[in-house]
């Protein structure tokens, strides 16, 4: 019974936080590179639409993916064109992000399911795989635990890469470099421009696969109230888990284990009112970070504007 | 530079607003005031808009249905934020209507306010029942424990491990009237048969809703009913990865797993419309007052694709139960209290 419930609670912080990662990732290596991006919620808006509607139409989950990916990576240039080319100021450019991706995805998607405001639901087979789906028993310790779908996988991957890319790559180094001092970096012959764009087109690749993990794996359509402030606590993820990879992760995953755990509370027969419930993953979240982790220190150039002379 | 990227920005976020317009509908244009004027009904959404699957849709097209019945003029004003709710009725005010409606409770202080600023404007809203309504106001409310306590006795006759679920969005008295109403059905099918309840405290959190579901399923439910909005998509998700029964609400939500999805709790916005159009049509509009429609008024219901997995000799049993309900034979209970005072009836 106690192994099940665990089991529970583990699996549900896995489903939770997968969707959060991705985006949280897209965050990491736009700051990283010093450029602040939050339209993240607003391209994850965009990516689980594109990912729920080109799933539907080519009967391909991992097709309606890629293509959240891309449509995110649209979305992550039209911010890096406003804020490097045009010096425009990165939290405006971020606001406008945030409404022009629900109603551009609400838009799209009355023109493309006859004025209905959610798409067609994906059949199981249809929609991204579950690898190890079989393998155990229904809800048998395992199952509830890795039974998961591929994105759950695929997070846990691309955090290792994004880790791989920022601190053991050249193209990491001159990242970081160009977050911290884009001047002293364009001295040395870096391009501070390219840099940029290419992070901010990343982040806008990773959000949009957020937004699809979420329309396309845990659930099977897009909904207009499916991302309601995700891409909001994956920027505060991020930057609990001090602008690295690995530590934005952990946020997500910390996030994802206090949701498994309120869900869980009613289980244990306590009579705790599920107002007060519902609070508990943002206090318990805060109050562990605020206790374990120390002073979070941005990339000093991050969110300036950088103008070559 | 920087003025140019500001200007960009601003042009970004317009072009959005501008695409956020809401529809201007067919509103009448300044007709010459005759003696026969057709009456003309506009609706006021809440933030779902008016093709949101669920009680904006279902309104609308029962106003479309009045149209189509007895030749009303109507019209439709899109909310996309609370902050919609004042401006709309002020155009739907101009726009020189008979009546005007709410569509939802969150409109409840629009609605209020805008009739007491207005005596002479007739007002109606959906799911809301006033503490002192106005003459020229209309409450109207549906007994959606009714239609739960079908869907309930429907999970209880069914469940074959002896253990059903309940999944609410936000609790307050709206959505418990649904769980009550369930809960009693239960009963009415088996006294031992145990009810797994819990909320979401949200309207949106599918994952939420698909974890509450999971950890329903895994206690051993098998049939689990939701009130929750967008949540219950996740609950409906995990019904089909689990191989399990679902029972949707408001509106028919078959097709939305067809193989996995028992049958539907449906509340008729579009009947209740229709019904008080009517009324109004034919001068006889109920000011002052909360309308509450049930059964018997086809206000609430179960979904017409039930019969694809109910068995026929349950579908019978409904219908005799619908039959007592509206016959007036019992009340179906819709507070702790009256669910535990309840005893099984004679069928």
């Amino acid at each position: 019974m106690i192994l099940q419930s665990i089991a529970f609670i583990l699996g549900t912080t896995l489903m939770y936080a997968t969707p959060l990662i991705y985006t949280s990732l897209g965050g990491t290596i736009s700051e990283n590179s010093g450029v602040v991006n939050i339209g993240l919620e607003g391209i994850m808006f965009m990516g689980a639409f594109i990912g729920a509607a080109v799933g539907f139409y080519t009967h391909s989950g991992w097709i309606g993916f890629l293509a959240a990916g891309v449509v995110g990576g649209l979305f992550g240039l039209l911010h890096a064109v406003a804020c490097i080319t045009f010096t425009a100021d990165q939290v405006v450019s971020g606001i406008a992000i945030n409404f022009l991706g629900p109603g551009f995805a609400l838009l799209l998607c009355r023109l493309t399911f006859d004025g209905a405001a959610m798409t067609v639901p994906l059949p199981l087979d249809e929609k991204i795989s579950r690898p190890l789906n079989g393998l155990f028993e229904q809800n048998s310790f395992f199952d509830m635990i890795f039974n998961r779908y591929s994105t759950v996988y695929l997070a846990f991957i691309l955090v290792f890469l994004m880790w791989f890319l920022l601190y053991k790559t050249r193209l990491g180094l001159r990242i970081r470099a160009v977050g911290e001092h884009p001047e002293a970096a364009a001295t040395l012959g870096i391009n501070v421009y390219k840099i940029r764009y290419f992070s901010v087109i990343m982040s806008g690749v990773l959000s949009g696969f957020g937004g699809a993990a979420m329309s396309i794996a845990i659930v099977s359509q897009f909904r207009v109230t499916l991302i309601s402030g995700q891409g909001f606590i994956a920027l505060a993820a991020m930057i609990f888990g001090r602008w690295k990879p690995q530590g934005a992760m952990w946020a997500c995953l910390l996030f994802g284990l206090a949701n498994g755990i309120v869900i869980f509370m009613p289980r244990t027969g306590l009579d705790i009112s599920s107002q007060l419930l519902s609070m508990l993953p943002y206090v318990l979240t805060l109050i562990l970070l605020v206790v374990f982790v120390g002073k979070a220190i941005a990339p000093s150039a991050d969110g300036e504007i950088y103008e070559k002379h | 530079m920087k003025k140019l990227s500001i200007l960009f920005t601003a042009m970004l976020a317009l072009m959005v607003v501008s695409c956020n317009k809401p529809k201007e509908a067919a509103a009448p244009a300044e007709e010459p005031k005759q003696v026969e004027k057709t009456v003309s009904v506009t609706m006021v959404t809440d933030v779902g808009g008016v093709n949101d699957q669920s009680f904006n849709q279902s309104a609308w097209e029962g106003l479309q249905k009045a149209k189509a019945d007895f030749g009303i003029d109507v019209s439709y004003k899109e909310s996309k934020q609370n902050a919609d709710y004042a401006p709309n009725m002020e155009i739907a005010l101009d726009s020189d209507n008979d009546l005007i409606w709410g569509i939802g409770f969150m409109m409840a202080d629009a609605i209020m306010e805008a009739a007491q600023n207005n005596p002479d404007q007739k007002y109606a809203i959906i799911d809301n029942a006033y503490e002192n309504t106005p003459e020229n106001v209309v409450g109207v409310v549906f007994e959606a424990e009714q239609c739960s306590y079908l869907v309930g006795y429907i999970a209880g006759r069914m469940t074959q491990t002896g253990k059903v679920g309940f999944i609410g969005g936000i609790e307050f008295f709206l959505i418990q009237e649904f769980e009550y109403g369930f809960k009693a059905g239960v009963k009415q099918a088996g006294a031992d048969i145990e009810v797994l309840s819990q909320y979401a405290e949200s309207f949106s959190d599918a994952a939420k809703g698909k974890s509450i579901a999971n950890s329903m399923y895994q206690q051993g439910a098998d049939i689990i009913f939701h009130a929750a909005g967008g949540v219950g998509n996740g609950l409906i998700e995990a019904a089909k990865e689990q191989g399990k029964w679902a029972i949707g609400v408001d509106r028919d939500q078959s097709s939305l797993a067809p193989e996995n999805v028992l049958t539907s709790a449906m509340k008729r916005v579009d009947n209740g419309i229709y019904n008080l159009s009517k009324d109004l049509a034919d001068g006889k509009f109920p000011g002052g007052k909360t309308v509450s429609y049930g059964l018997a008024e086809n206000g609430v219901g179960i979904a017409p694709t039930s019969s694809k997995h109910v068995p026929a000799d349950i579908l019978a049993e409904v219908e005799k139960l619908e039959e007592m309900i509206i016959d007036g034979a019992f009340v179906v209970p819709n507070t702790a209290e009256t669910v535990e005072a309840y005893t099984p009836v004679e069928l």
